[in-house]
């Protein structure tokens, strides 16, 4: 089956990104396809390489950018909440003059309509959120 | 469809309003969610009540992380993350009450 996912929440926020990311590698494990990741809202700070969360707690960032490179996941961060949350990428950075980019491996920056084609390409999309 | 609560009753409305709405198919009650599906708790008896119309599915390692797994309420099935999975692929629609 091709499913996707939402992901709504920052990380070590409350637990939305840590159900989807168990959600995500049991339906990888049992065979599934991911179509589409798509993080919106605050879940877009679950893109920035920049954590450095303590060495004995979870990685979230690094986490979900293994499971992509595992699994060739389509790790996509909403533009427009990533633009209000600081989360850029190269051309993010030429297009608004910023100095740095932040973007972690595996993830890239589009556009809502990505979670629209995720819907109608996928057999069943999942919600986390807070 | 499977209505996935992942808020505790105590802090939320989520669970009242599918209870409330007289869905059908199944809850998954998964996070903070789980607490619904302890003995004692405040939803007990309209969860119960519920149970003609709908399955109760409470996901295990978040009854585990909050150490209720032990207080379960009768007639609710604990469910792994593969078990989540697998009621996401059985259920053609699903909704994330958030």
């Amino acid at each position: 089956m091709i499913l996707s996912i939402l992901v709504n929440e920052g990380p070590y926020t409350h637990q939305a990104s840590d159900s989807a990311y168990q959600f995500a590698a049991a339906a990888l494990a049992k065979g599934h396809e991911i179509f589409r990741v798509f993080f919106y809202h605050d879940g877009v700070n679950n893109g920035t390489r920049l954590t450095t969360p303590p060495q004995d707690d979870r990685n979230i960032v690094s986490r979900w950018s293994k499971l992509g490179e595992e699994h060739k996941l389509d790790l996509v961060v909403c533009v427009a909440a990533a633009q209000r949350r600081g989360i850029v990428d190269e051309g993010e950075a030429r297009r608004n003059g910023k100095d740095a980019t932040n973007l972690a491996p595996g993830f890239r920056i589009s556009g809502l309509g990505q979670l629209i084609e995720a819907g109608i390409q996928s057999d069943r999309t999942v919600t986390f959120g807070d | 469809m499977l209505h996935i609560v992942n808020k505790s009753p105590l802090e939320r409305p989520s669970l009242d309003t599918v209870l409330q709405a007289g869905a059908d198919g199944a809850i998954l009650l998964i996070e903070d969610g789980v607490y619904a599906a302890t003995r004692g708790n405040a939803v007990e008896d309209r969860l119960k009540k519920a149970m003609g119309t709908l399955k109760v599915y409470a996901l295990g390692p978040d009854l585990d992380a909050r150490g209720v797994a032990d207080r379960l309420t009768e007639g609710v099935t604990v469910v792994g993350y593969d078990g989540f999975v697998d009621l996401v692929a059985e259920y053609k629609t699903n909704q994330s009450w958030l």
